[in-house]
């Protein structure tokens, strides 16, 4: 794996001068993955959304890699048109580069919208990454549920009211569903443990074929925390086993770390605003569901592992 | 020479012409009534028959993101559809344009839902006509396939820069044999010529961005942009037509005109039903009738000056639509001729005649009545009915 210095060394591919909000983890996320990318020539593409809107303004553009972006619900299904036009190219003896390809989504642009377009090129086998910026809500259009929304999650369409908690239903895994394709390559990953992240980055690339890592990314704005706690955030939903780091390499799961003691949920949740209303004796029995559901989800996950 | 002629359906012809143009990607997804052209492409993939990556997406909407990701690759991109499928596609279609992506399309003709239908009508190519796509509509499967390989030409143009499809009428002529003349493959290939891209996002040497976020200070400057382009292709379309004649004998312009010269009577029609309307006319010149055709090719751009040129000296059009504007008034046909026209000193009275819709018959009787009705005075002026419907 590349070290700091060796990434340092590479320059940015994804450059500043954008708009992102302070704190942002999405642009940690794009920047982290094309630095980690950095020994192969590499086109982006991107859903529309947070990263796209602050990096693309025209007729400015943060990104020093070929990009290409058309709309929300279909980054997996442009990035791999782009891969097909490569391989017939490249077979024609028309391109001469060992060239990489990397989508980036959102959790709306991914989890939801995108998800018909992602599972169809995931099938279809074209060698792309697809990494999820999962901030858990449509951000972008200003903090709206999307089914990566964790249960008790106050968006402005799971509003927190007097009569309902936040968000009603639990969270979808979508790195299982992913995983439940076969692919080469799998993984959860969380803004916050770079060198986690450039070694899954660095892992999906040289394997080859299709691979997904969903990255758990905090958001200063719709989560509601200071803008220099992002990274801390991240690292707290792996201590708490909301957010484990694993990974499926050709079919076989395997946790890629342990916490030395798993920390309540509570920890994680209070931190942010969104939570912030279930603080208080009457939804305990809601912070009770939530922590069985970690655990429950926790230990799943080491059965995979174990097979 | 020998002349190369096979009987083919009108999806065969397009499929063929698709071969033979050779591209670098297809990406497409099956459906009625244009699903063969897919089949057949498939089958030429899978025999070796072309170079080409085919790409079976998962939708309609994927199949247009893909050929957007392809085209943005600086691949020789193509695809197919038809009625739900294009219309799955239409946001995926105006960003295709909006890109400057010179992807074609095979687009069959069919009714959208609901009632669902799977047979004729214009509506979903109707649909996208302000998308900002070159629309050519063939009136056989000798045009289609000749159209495929002029579309290739007009989209790739440096003054146009536009997406561009080709329509059959669903069954009609997608599914209709017919006697098909081809050119041989290395005269399509000489004809179309090698691709050279402007721009590439392969091209990692020299990275551009593609898709940018255009606010308040630039998107209308780029909207107006495609305005031009479209209006550059008027010449664009017409020489490669009349270039595509040298190579081949059948010469095409924006529009066509039978009998129209000393015509008192037109009908102005799109698609199959100009093949009709020609029997109806003999026969009624047959009569010493004065009766007329135009034909409208090129829907998008519309040939304003050649259709207002066509029509100066006809004492009456009746403009054929075979779809609906829906609370609008007349079909899109219809108000686009009246528009041209309207502020002409010399120009014809027009009315607007909505038919066929879901694949509703329309039989040379039918047409033969409306040059009846024209000549009685028996057709208001300006007037917009249906025909062949039960009220």
């Amino acid at each position: 794996m590349a070290t700091l210095k060796e990434l340092a060394a590479r320059g940015d591919k994804f450059t500043g001068g954008h708009r992102a909000c302070a704190g942002c983890g999405a642009t940690i996320v794009a920047r982290q993955a094309l630095l980690a990318a950095g020994k192969h020539p590499v086109v982006a593409g991107c859903a529309t959304g947070c990263l796209e809107v602050v990096s693309t303004i025209y007729p400015y553009t943060a990104w020093n890699v070929p990009f290409v972006h058309s709309a929300f619900e279909n980054s997996a299904a442009t990035v791999s048109g782009a891969e097909a036009a490569y391989r017939s190219l490249k077979r024609q003896g028309k391109v001469a580069d060992e060239i990489r390809f990397i989508a980036f989504g959102g959790d709306g642009g991914t989890y939801d919208i995108g998800i018909q377009s992602l599972s169809g090129a995931m099938e279809r086998g074209h060698n792309m990454l697809y990494i999820c910026y999962d901030n858990q809500a449509y951000m972008n259009t200003g903090i709206q549920r999307s089914s990566a929304t964790p249960r008790g999650g106050h968006t402005t369409t799971s509003p927190a009211g007097k009569k309902q908690p936040g968000k009603l239903q639990f969270r979808k895994n979508l790195t299982e569903i992913i995983a439940a394709h076969n692919i080469p390559y799998v993984a959860q990953s969380v803004v916050g443990n770079w060198s986690d992240f450039t070694r899954k980055v660095e892992k999906a690339l040289d394997k080859g074929g299709p691979a997904f890592i969903d990255v758990l990314q905090p958001c200063r704005l719709g989560w509601g925390y200071p803008p220099e706690l992002t990274a801390e955030i991240g690292r707290l939903a792996v201590e708490t086993n909301f957010w484990p780091l694993y990974e499926v390499e050709d079919g076989k799961h395997k946790l890629n770390y342990t916490p030395k003691e798993r920390k309540p949920i509570t920890d994680w949740l209070f931190q942010q605003e969104r939570f912030r209303h279930l603080k208080g004796p009457e939804h305990q029995g809601l912070i009770d569901e939530i922590q069985r559901d970690v655990d429950q989800r926790w230990e799943a996950l080491q059965k995979r592992c174990a097979l | 020479m020998s002349k190369l002629v096979s009987a083919q359906t009108g999806n065969e012809a397009m499929a063929y012409a698709m071969k033979q143009v050779n591209p670098d990607v297809v990406a497409a997804y099956p459906i009625t009534p244009a699903t063969e052209i897919v089949q057949i492409f498939a089958q030429y993939v899978a025999d070796g028959d072309v170079k080409t990556e085919f790409v079976a997406v998962e939708s309609e909407h994927s199949a247009m993101s893909a050929c957007i990701g392809s085209a943005a690759a600086g691949a020789r991109t193509m695809t197919g559809t038809s009625s739900q499928g294009l219309a799955l596609m239409y946001e995926m279609c105006y960003i295709a344009a909006g890109l400057r992506l010179p992807i074609v399309m095979a687009d069959v003709n069919r009714a959208l839902s609901a009632p669902i239908n799977i047979h004729c009508d214009h509506s979903d190519t109707m649909g996208m006509r302000d998308a900002g796509w070159i629309h050519l509509f063939s009136e056989n499967a000798q045009e289609a396939y000749d159209n495929m390989i002029q579309a290739v030409r007009i989209a790739e143009h440096a003054d146009v820069q536009l997406p561009t499809l080709v329509t059959t009428d669903g069954f009609i002529i997608s599914h209709g044999m017919e006697n098909v003349e081809h050119l041989a493959d290395e005269r399509v290939q000489k004809f179309i010529g090698e691709y050279q891209p402007q721009y590439s996002i392969l091209n990692v040497g020299k990275p551009i961005t593609v898709g940018a976020l255009n606010l308040q200070d630039y998107y209308f400057e780029h909207r107006r942009a495609l305005a031009d382009a479209q209006a550059a292709a008027l010449p664009v379309i017409k020489q490669i037509g009349e270039e595509f004649g040298k190579e081949s004998g059948r010469a095409y312009g924006l529009v066509e005109g039978y009998q129209l010269d000393d015509a008192e009577y037109a009908v102005v029609a799109l698609g199959s039903t100009c093949g009709t309307a020609k029997v109806v006319i003999d026969s009624l010149r047959a009569k010493g009738e004065k009766a007329g055709l135009l034909k409208i090719r090129s829907f998008r751009p519309f040939p304003k000056d050649e259709v207002v040129q066509a029509l100066k000296k006809v004492k009456f059009a009746a403009v054929l639509d075979r779809s609906d504007t829906l609370g609008g008034y007349g079909g899109p046909v219809f108000t686009e001729v009246r528009s041209a026209l309207y502020g002409e000193a010399s120009k014809p009275p027009v009315a607007g005649f909505i038919y066929g819709l879901g694949g509703r018959e329309i039989d040379m009787e039918m047409i033969e009545e409306l040059f009846r009705l024209m000549k009685s005075g028996e057709v208001k002026p300006d007037s917009v009915q249906y025909l062949g419907v039960r009220e």
